[in-house]
């Protein structure tokens, strides 16, 4: 049971290369933490020096309130499940369970008494005479997990632990892992680049791009209301609509002169933002008042059948609206694309949130 | 698409019909034939003459069945010799593996030259096993070698020319130190196949530096380790005729003689064809032995990954 904090962290590499530019985290104790971002954006970096497994080139790393940076990853009391899990494959699923706690000096019936309990929690116990090669991937998985979970350590780290296994099974991990952290109640970080597993796990989401935060917060806050574009455009599927407006302000009008039919917005907004599914499509010439309604030509249909995807090009950007059911548009169809003004984000020339 | 993955998981299946018949025969015949000649057939020669028995000019020759069996394994020279091997064989490959294994772990330690290192350390192994045992027989020559005199400026002992021991430690290291450098290059690729997520692993689970090399790396290179014992165990007993004949010529008195040796004392010194040739019968069921003893037993321990 621990905190972690992360005190502007930074990782500069013998080559110049500055990996993680000064992050700051602070992670209450039970809680999941997520970093999510696209890859090299220095998430498994920053998850390796909380792990000890990389030296932390500035700042301060600490568990419990304990500066750990000297600390090599032996004395941390940390486990961390690996993206192709790491399994020891010359021992059996027992052994690399026990592993851990034999390193530690850990007496024998102990042992044996927390290694077989956590099998049956995972549901294991079958496999413990196994080898790891003659495991699925779906059942190495939990060798890992429960690897990292016999030894009862004061933080989990996971390390995209779900990337090498399918769909199906992914989902069906996601939930399970869920579930375990919160009722074994250990301080996690977890690091994915799957922004659906960063939302359905987190207690805390931190959007991770080029070395920085970009923003830290509950899932839900995070969706809505991205800090920066680049929030808005990594988190949710399909991502947001993003158009840009003339760089006159205040801004009424598309970069490409479409003029958009909502009051000119006070401040440096340059660029527009709304959800596929903040959206609608609208036949009408009449546009609604208060509200975007964009022109817009259908490109293509995706129905996936609860919902449609419409991709259309509108003020020669592309952009996606999401109905339920079947669509009424077809490809070529002319219409308007209508989304409410409170449902829309604006962005600064920086790519910063404007309220 | 189907289609073509079927096709080509159809080409890559190793099964393949010939139209003819005689072809499949036509292109393995040469490989037959070299083994044939260079192998059954002086194998069988050796069979042979191993059941012949010459006059002393080597005018005629009798058939004795296995006389020449009887008197070799009889022959206090011949146990003896057998001891020399199993003594020199067992050191030169332990030797030669246990030093190749700390260099090997120590090069790959290294944070500079780690290139430079492997390079260097490979070198000996170009080095003519005659050559080789030239240069170590120089080295502690106790008259002129500069190492013999360090070794005697130390305070001990040294003289390889009349004593047993010393000159078995001699050679033992003459033949380690060119085996090292192959096995430091076996070694070398070996550590380097050990997955580096596997070491972290064992790190967070909280094992130590020498806890992670012989509970995670060690098991690991476990099929190279095998791999290596064969070729070392093959290596000191066949390999090392040139070593022992310019270092010791199997002296003093018959301290060195391996079996290899006596073979060829026997035979082409002291022309008593028929005990050479029974030697070298009883040399190749030794090695068949052996190599099946590795396969069987050793090999059931070893994971291959």
């Amino acid at each position: 049971m621990a905190t972690v904090d992360l005190k502007d962290v930074r990782k500069i590499y013998p080559s110049g290369v500055e990996a993680v530019k000064g992050v700051s985290i602070a992670i209450p104790d039970k809680e999941l933490c997520v970093l999510v971002g696209p890859s090299g954006c220095g998430k498994s970096t920053l998850l390796r020096m909380i792990a000890g497994l990389e030296t932390i080139s500035a700042g301060t790393v600490a568990i419990d309130g304990k500066v750990v940076n000297a600390i090599g990853p032996t004395e941390r009391d940390i486990a961390m499940v690996f993206q192709n899990y790491a399994l020891y494959p010359h021992m059996k699923v027992y052994d690399n369970m026990a592993y851990g706690l034999r390193n530690r000096g850990t007496p024998n019936d102990e042992i044996d008494s927390r290694v077989r309990s956590t099998a049956k929690v995972l549901e294991l116990s079958a496999l413990l005479d196994r080898r790891p090669r003659e495991l699925s991937g779906g059942q190495r998985q939990r060798v890992a997990m429960g690897r990292a979970i016999v030894r009862n350590p004061k933080v989990f780290l996971f390390d995209e632990p779900l990337s090498n296994l399918d769909a199906k099974l992914r989902g069906q991990m996601r939930i399970e892992i869920k579930n375990l952290q919160r009722s074994l109640g250990v301080t996690s970080v977890y690091v994915t680049h799957d922004q659906l597993e960063a939302m359905t796990l987190a207690d805390i989401l931190v959007v991770m791009n080029a070395g920085l935060v970009e923003q830290t917060g509950a899932p839900l806050d995070v969706y809505e209301k991205p800090a920066s574009t680049f929030v808005a455009s990594f988190i949710g599927a399909p991502p947001m609509n993003l158009l840009a407006l003339t760089g006159a302000s205040p801004s009424s009008v598309l970069a490409d002169g479409t003029v958009i039919g909502l009051a000119p917005r006070q401040g440096k907004a340059v660029t527009l933002g709304f959800r596929p599914e903040d959206a609608d499509i609208t036949f009408a010439t009449e546009a609604p008042a208060g509200a975007l309604a964009l022109p817009a030509t259908v490109e293509a249909v995706e129905p996936v059948g609860a919902e449609s995807f419409l991709h259309c090009v509108a003020a020669g950007s592309r952009i996606v609206v999401r109905v339920s059911g079947r669509a009424s548009a077809k490809p070529g169809d002319q219409l308007r694309v209508v989304a409410r003004s409170e449902k829309l984000h604006w962005f600064d020339q920086a790519g910063k949130r404007v309220d | 698409m189907g289609d073509t993955w079927i096709a080509r998981e159809i080409s890559l299946s190793p099964r393949v019909v010939f139209p003819n018949k005689i072809l499949p025969y036509l292109l393995v015949a040469p490989q037959l034939a070299i083994t044939l000649v260079f192998f059954y057939w002086p194998a069988g020669q050796a069979l042979y003459q191993s059941m012949l028995r010459q006059d002393p000019f080597g005018l005629k020759s009798r058939f004795v069945w296995f006389a020449n069996f009887r008197k070799v394994l009889a022959d206090p020279a011949y146990l003896n010799s057998i001891k020399v091997t199993v003594v020199f064989s067992l050191a030169t490959a332990i030797v030669a593996m246990v030093v190749a294994l700390l260099l090997a772990v120590m090069a790959e330690k290294a944070v500079r030259g780690k290139g430079l290192y492997r390079t260097l350390l490979i070198w000996p192994y170009a080095v003519a096993p005659a050559i080789a045992g030239m240069l170590w027989l120089f080295l502690f020559n106790p008259s002129i070698g500069s190492l013999a005199y360090l070794l005697r400026s130390l305070g001990i002992v040294w003289d390889p020319l009349l004593n047993g021991t010393h000159a078995m430690i001699l050679l033992v290291s003459a033949a380690a130190w060119k085996q090292i450098s192959y096995n430091f290059l076996f070694f070398v690729a070996g550590l380097q196949a050990v997955p580096k997520t596997l070491i972290e692993a064992a790190a967070m689970d909280g094992a130590g530096e020498t806890k992670r090399f012989w509970t995670i790396v060690f098991p690991l290179l476990a099929p190279t380790t095998f791999f290596l014992l064969v070729v070392n165990t093959v290596y000191a007993l066949f390999d090392t005729f040139g070593i022992v004949h310019a270092v010791t010529g199997g002296g003093p008195g018959k301290t060195t003689e391996t079996l290899v040796y006596k073979v060829y004392n026997d035979g082409f010194v002291n022309l008593i064809l028929g005990d050479s040739a029974a030697q070298s019968v009883i040399l190749m069921a030794i090695v068949i032995a052996l190599t099946a003893i590795q396969f069987r037993y050793v090999e059931r321990k070893v994971h291959y990954g």
